[in-house]
Protein backbone atom coordinates (compact mmCIF):
# COMPACT_ATOMS: atom_id res chain seq x y z
CA UNK A 1 0.00 0.00 0.00
CA UNK A 2 1.52 3.17 -1.16
CA UNK A 3 1.40 6.40 1.16
CA UNK A 4 -1.05 8.11 -1.40
CA UNK A 5 -3.32 5.58 -1.17
CA UNK A 6 -2.95 5.36 2.32
CA UNK A 7 -3.98 9.08 2.37
CA UNK A 8 -6.97 8.81 0.16
CA UNK A 9 -8.37 6.59 2.90
CA UNK A 10 -8.10 9.28 5.71
CA UNK A 11 -11.76 11.58 6.66
CA UNK A 12 -9.55 14.43 5.16
CA UNK A 13 -7.89 12.84 2.18
CA UNK A 14 -4.77 14.16 3.72
CA UNK A 15 -1.88 12.03 5.19
CA UNK A 16 -2.01 11.87 8.94
CA UNK A 17 1.27 11.26 9.20
CA UNK A 18 1.78 14.65 7.81
CA UNK A 19 -0.33 16.47 9.78
CA UNK A 20 0.69 15.23 12.57
CA UNK A 21 4.01 16.28 11.62
CA UNK A 22 2.74 19.80 11.38
CA UNK A 23 1.11 20.08 14.35
CA UNK A 24 4.20 18.38 16.33
CA UNK A 25 6.08 21.28 14.40
CA UNK A 26 3.45 24.38 15.32
CA UNK A 27 3.74 23.19 18.79
CA UNK A 28 7.82 23.24 18.71
CA UNK A 29 7.33 27.07 17.96
CA UNK A 30 6.07 27.32 21.81
CA UNK A 31 8.92 25.87 23.18
CA UNK A 32 11.96 27.57 21.10
CA UNK A 33 9.65 30.76 21.78
CA UNK A 34 9.88 30.08 25.59
CA UNK A 35 13.87 29.48 25.16
CA UNK A 36 14.21 32.45 22.60
CA UNK A 37 12.34 34.87 24.88
CA UNK A 38 13.94 33.61 28.20
CA UNK A 39 17.24 34.43 26.58
CA UNK A 40 16.44 37.95 25.76
CA UNK A 41 15.14 38.32 29.26
CA UNK A 42 18.84 37.15 30.69
CA UNK A 43 21.30 38.46 27.82
CA UNK A 44 21.92 41.46 29.73
CA UNK A 45 22.54 39.71 32.87
CA UNK A 46 25.94 38.60 32.79
CA UNK A 47 27.32 39.32 36.66
CA UNK A 48 31.36 38.93 36.34
CA UNK A 49 31.00 36.66 33.86
CA UNK A 50 31.72 37.39 30.32
CA UNK A 51 28.96 39.73 28.55
CA UNK A 52 27.43 38.24 24.64
CA UNK A 53 28.75 40.80 23.05
CA UNK A 54 32.42 39.83 24.20
CA UNK A 55 32.32 36.16 23.41
CA UNK A 56 30.47 35.74 20.24
CA UNK A 57 32.57 34.85 17.28
CA UNK A 58 30.30 36.09 14.60
CA UNK A 59 32.44 35.01 11.83
CA UNK A 60 32.76 31.71 12.88
CA UNK A 61 29.17 31.12 13.37
CA UNK A 62 28.28 32.52 9.80
CA UNK A 63 29.78 29.60 8.32
CA UNK A 64 28.21 27.23 10.74
CA UNK A 65 24.87 28.89 10.08
CA UNK A 66 25.53 29.06 6.25
CA UNK A 67 26.71 25.46 6.24
CA UNK A 68 22.86 23.95 8.35
CA UNK A 69 21.37 26.51 5.31
CA UNK A 70 22.88 24.80 2.54
CA UNK A 71 21.86 21.49 4.24
CA UNK A 72 18.15 22.52 4.16
CA UNK A 73 18.92 22.38 0.05
CA UNK A 74 20.44 18.90 0.18
CA UNK A 75 17.71 17.76 2.02
CA UNK A 76 14.85 18.88 -0.29
CA UNK A 77 17.06 16.86 -3.11
CA UNK A 78 17.61 13.64 -1.46
CA UNK A 79 13.52 13.98 -1.52
CA UNK A 80 13.09 15.23 -4.83
CA UNK A 81 15.57 12.37 -6.06
CA UNK A 82 13.41 9.42 -4.20
CA UNK A 83 10.16 10.74 -5.57
CA UNK A 84 11.70 10.54 -9.24
CA UNK A 85 12.32 6.77 -8.29
CA UNK A 86 16.48 7.93 -8.29
CA UNK A 87 17.69 5.96 -5.12
CA UNK A 88 21.28 6.47 -5.94
CA UNK A 89 21.11 10.63 -5.90
CA UNK A 90 18.68 9.87 -2.77
CA UNK A 91 21.42 8.67 -0.62
CA UNK A 92 24.02 10.63 -2.10
CA UNK A 93 21.79 13.93 -0.88
CA UNK A 94 20.53 12.35 2.37
CA UNK A 95 24.14 11.54 3.51
CA UNK A 96 25.43 15.13 2.60
CA UNK A 97 22.74 16.14 4.61
CA UNK A 98 24.05 14.61 7.64
CA UNK A 99 27.34 15.45 7.04
CA UNK A 100 26.53 19.15 6.72
CA UNK A 101 24.21 18.72 10.32
CA UNK A 102 27.18 16.85 11.83
CA UNK A 103 29.48 19.92 10.46
CA UNK A 104 27.39 22.42 12.62
CA UNK A 105 26.78 20.15 15.85
CA UNK A 106 30.72 19.64 15.78
CA UNK A 107 31.09 23.59 15.41
CA UNK A 108 28.66 23.96 18.08
CA UNK A 109 30.56 22.09 20.45
CA UNK A 110 33.65 23.68 19.45
CA UNK A 111 32.20 27.24 20.07
CA UNK A 112 30.79 25.68 23.53
CA UNK A 113 34.54 24.15 24.73
CA UNK A 114 35.79 28.01 23.53
CA UNK A 115 33.15 29.43 25.87
CA UNK A 116 33.94 27.18 28.75
CA UNK A 117 37.97 27.94 28.12
CA UNK A 118 36.98 31.75 28.35
CA UNK A 119 35.16 31.74 31.68
CA UNK A 120 31.59 31.37 30.35
CA UNK A 121 30.61 27.83 32.23
CA UNK A 122 26.15 26.89 32.64
CA UNK A 123 26.34 28.57 35.90
CA UNK A 124 28.50 31.46 35.57
CA UNK A 125 24.89 33.88 34.49
CA UNK A 126 21.74 34.17 33.54
CA UNK A 127 22.74 35.21 30.37
CA UNK A 128 25.18 31.86 30.38
CA UNK A 129 22.55 29.40 31.26
CA UNK A 130 19.82 30.95 29.12
CA UNK A 131 22.22 31.02 25.87
CA UNK A 132 23.64 27.23 26.31
CA UNK A 133 20.29 26.22 27.33
CA UNK A 134 18.44 27.47 23.87
CA UNK A 135 21.23 26.98 21.89
CA UNK A 136 21.88 23.58 23.37
CA UNK A 137 18.11 22.16 22.60
CA UNK A 138 18.76 23.29 19.27
CA UNK A 139 21.70 20.96 19.14
CA UNK A 140 20.03 18.35 20.47
CA UNK A 141 17.29 18.65 17.63
CA UNK A 142 20.06 18.76 14.67
CA UNK A 143 22.05 15.90 16.47
CA UNK A 144 18.44 13.97 16.30
CA UNK A 145 17.80 15.02 12.99
CA UNK A 146 21.61 13.53 11.94
CA UNK A 147 20.29 9.97 13.55
CA UNK A 148 16.89 10.26 11.58
CA UNK A 149 18.62 11.02 8.51
CA UNK A 150 21.70 8.03 8.57
CA UNK A 151 18.55 5.50 9.45
CA UNK A 152 17.16 6.74 6.10
CA UNK A 153 20.30 6.21 4.30
CA UNK A 154 21.32 2.70 6.07
CA UNK A 155 17.40 1.87 5.21
CA UNK A 156 18.03 2.87 1.71
CA UNK A 157 21.23 1.18 1.54
CA UNK A 158 19.48 -2.67 2.14
CA UNK A 159 16.84 -1.80 -0.30
CA UNK A 160 14.26 -0.71 1.88
CA UNK A 161 13.83 2.70 0.87
CA UNK A 162 11.80 3.76 -2.47
CA UNK A 163 9.68 5.77 -4.21
CA UNK A 164 6.60 4.34 -2.40
CA UNK A 165 8.00 5.52 1.13
CA UNK A 166 8.82 9.25 0.14
CA UNK A 167 6.30 10.29 2.75
CA UNK A 168 8.95 8.98 4.80
CA UNK A 169 11.92 11.24 3.94
CA UNK A 170 9.25 14.38 2.92
CA UNK A 171 8.51 13.22 7.01
CA UNK A 172 12.39 13.84 7.99
CA UNK A 173 12.42 16.96 5.98
CA UNK A 174 10.16 18.71 7.03
CA UNK A 175 11.58 18.83 10.62
CA UNK A 176 14.88 19.22 9.09
CA UNK A 177 13.55 22.73 7.29
CA UNK A 178 12.14 23.41 10.75
CA UNK A 179 15.46 23.11 12.84
CA UNK A 180 16.80 25.35 9.79
CA UNK A 181 14.10 27.27 10.67
CA UNK A 182 14.48 28.13 14.26
CA UNK A 183 18.40 28.34 13.65
CA UNK A 184 17.65 31.39 11.11
CA UNK A 185 15.98 32.57 14.29
CA UNK A 186 18.16 32.35 16.26
CA UNK A 187 21.63 33.74 14.32
CA UNK A 188 19.48 36.76 13.92
CA UNK A 189 18.28 37.79 17.55
CA UNK A 190 20.85 36.21 19.84
CA UNK A 191 23.79 36.40 17.17
CA UNK A 192 23.49 39.56 14.91
CA UNK A 193 21.43 41.70 17.00
CA UNK A 194 23.73 43.61 18.76
CA UNK A 195 24.17 42.41 22.20
CA UNK A 196 25.04 44.13 25.42
CA UNK A 197 28.85 44.11 26.06
CA UNK A 198 30.84 44.20 29.58
CA UNK B 1 -1.55 9.79 -29.26
CA UNK B 2 -4.44 12.63 -28.14
CA UNK B 3 -6.05 10.35 -25.64
CA UNK B 4 -2.83 9.88 -23.65
CA UNK B 5 -1.95 13.36 -24.14
CA UNK B 6 -5.48 14.56 -22.78
CA UNK B 7 -4.62 12.19 -19.79
CA UNK B 8 -1.49 13.62 -19.25
CA UNK B 9 -2.85 16.96 -19.30
CA UNK B 10 -5.75 16.11 -16.70
CA UNK B 11 -2.99 13.99 -14.46
CA UNK B 12 -1.09 17.00 -14.26
CA UNK B 13 -3.88 19.45 -13.53
CA UNK B 14 -5.36 17.14 -10.91
CA UNK B 15 -2.01 17.60 -9.42
CA UNK B 16 -2.32 21.11 -9.30
CA UNK B 17 -5.60 21.21 -7.80
CA UNK B 18 -4.15 18.96 -5.07
CA UNK B 19 -0.82 20.36 -4.59
CA UNK B 20 1.36 17.91 -4.94
CA UNK B 21 3.45 19.53 -8.04
CA UNK B 22 6.96 19.79 -6.98
CA UNK B 23 9.67 22.33 -7.81
CA UNK B 24 12.67 21.42 -9.88
CA UNK B 25 15.99 20.83 -8.72
CA UNK B 26 17.06 23.99 -10.72
CA UNK B 27 14.04 25.89 -8.56
CA UNK B 28 15.45 24.79 -5.65
CA UNK B 29 19.13 26.01 -6.32
CA UNK B 30 17.77 29.25 -7.11
CA UNK B 31 16.12 29.48 -3.68
CA UNK B 32 19.58 28.26 -1.93
CA UNK B 33 21.03 31.55 -3.74
CA UNK B 34 18.43 33.76 -3.08
CA UNK B 35 19.39 32.37 0.83
CA UNK B 36 23.11 32.32 0.77
CA UNK B 37 22.68 36.11 -0.42
CA UNK B 38 20.19 37.04 2.36
CA UNK B 39 22.82 35.10 4.57
CA UNK B 40 25.56 37.07 3.32
CA UNK B 41 24.08 40.63 3.77
CA UNK B 42 22.59 39.54 7.31
CA UNK B 43 26.42 38.80 8.24
CA UNK B 44 27.89 42.02 6.34
CA UNK B 45 26.04 44.01 8.40
CA UNK B 46 27.95 43.13 11.71
CA UNK B 47 30.90 44.92 9.68
CA UNK B 48 28.76 48.16 9.87
CA UNK B 49 29.64 50.33 12.83
CA UNK B 50 27.98 53.22 11.66
CA UNK B 51 24.87 52.02 10.68
CA UNK B 52 22.36 52.68 14.16
CA UNK B 53 20.23 50.46 16.04
CA UNK B 54 16.96 51.66 15.28
CA UNK B 55 17.63 51.09 11.57
CA UNK B 56 19.86 47.82 11.46
CA UNK B 57 17.57 45.83 13.98
CA UNK B 58 14.34 46.33 11.84
CA UNK B 59 16.77 45.42 8.52
CA UNK B 60 17.52 42.40 10.24
CA UNK B 61 14.51 41.27 11.39
CA UNK B 62 12.90 41.98 7.51
CA UNK B 63 16.08 39.53 6.34
CA UNK B 64 15.15 36.96 8.37
CA UNK B 65 11.50 37.09 8.03
CA UNK B 66 11.99 36.78 4.09
CA UNK B 67 14.53 34.00 4.54
CA UNK B 68 11.99 32.11 7.07
CA UNK B 69 9.32 32.33 4.18
CA UNK B 70 11.67 31.07 2.02
CA UNK B 71 12.41 27.97 3.32
CA UNK B 72 8.85 27.10 4.78
CA UNK B 73 7.05 28.01 0.93
CA UNK B 74 9.49 26.39 -1.30
CA UNK B 75 11.96 23.55 0.96
CA UNK B 76 8.73 22.50 3.33
CA UNK B 77 6.43 23.00 0.00
CA UNK B 78 3.96 25.19 1.73
CA UNK B 79 3.59 27.01 -0.83
CA UNK B 80 2.41 23.70 -2.87
CA UNK B 81 0.59 21.30 -0.10
CA UNK B 82 -2.72 21.93 1.09
CA UNK B 83 -3.58 24.77 3.33
CA UNK B 84 -4.66 22.53 6.32
CA UNK B 85 -0.79 22.35 6.69
CA UNK B 86 0.23 25.86 6.87
CA UNK B 87 -3.10 26.73 8.97
CA UNK B 88 -1.39 23.83 11.64
CA UNK B 89 1.95 25.60 11.41
CA UNK B 90 0.89 29.34 11.78
CA UNK B 91 -1.86 28.03 14.42
CA UNK B 92 1.66 27.25 16.49
CA UNK B 93 3.54 30.38 15.62
CA UNK B 94 1.21 33.17 15.92
CA UNK B 95 -0.09 31.39 19.33
CA UNK B 96 3.89 31.56 20.10
CA UNK B 97 4.52 34.67 19.38
CA UNK B 98 1.47 36.70 20.82
CA UNK B 99 2.19 34.30 24.28
CA UNK B 100 5.58 35.87 24.19
CA UNK B 101 5.29 39.02 22.90
CA UNK B 102 2.77 39.10 26.31
CA UNK B 103 5.65 37.19 28.35
CA UNK B 104 8.21 40.24 27.05
CA UNK B 105 5.46 43.25 27.62
CA UNK B 106 4.93 41.93 31.42
CA UNK B 107 8.74 42.20 32.00
CA UNK B 108 9.10 45.21 30.68
CA UNK B 109 11.83 43.78 27.72
CA UNK B 110 10.76 46.89 25.79
CA UNK B 111 11.78 49.38 27.64
CA UNK B 112 14.89 47.96 29.48
CA UNK B 113 16.01 45.91 26.43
Amino acid sequence: MTNQTHSAETSTGLSHNKLGMWVFLGSECLLFGSLISTYLLYRGRFADGPAPGDIFDIPFTSVSSFVLLMSSLTMVLALSALQRGDERNNRLWLLTTALLGAVFVGGQVYEFTTFLREGLGYTTSPFSSAFFTLTGFHGVHVSLGVIFLMSLYVSSARGNLHKERAETVELIGLYWHFVDIVWIFIFTVIYLVPSPTS
Amino acid sequence: MSTETEHTTESEKSDDEHGHEHPSDKKYFQIAGILAILTALEVGTYWLDSVPGEILIPLLMIMMVVKFFYVAAWFMHLRFDNSLFMKFFLSGLVLASVVYAIFLTVFEFWHKG
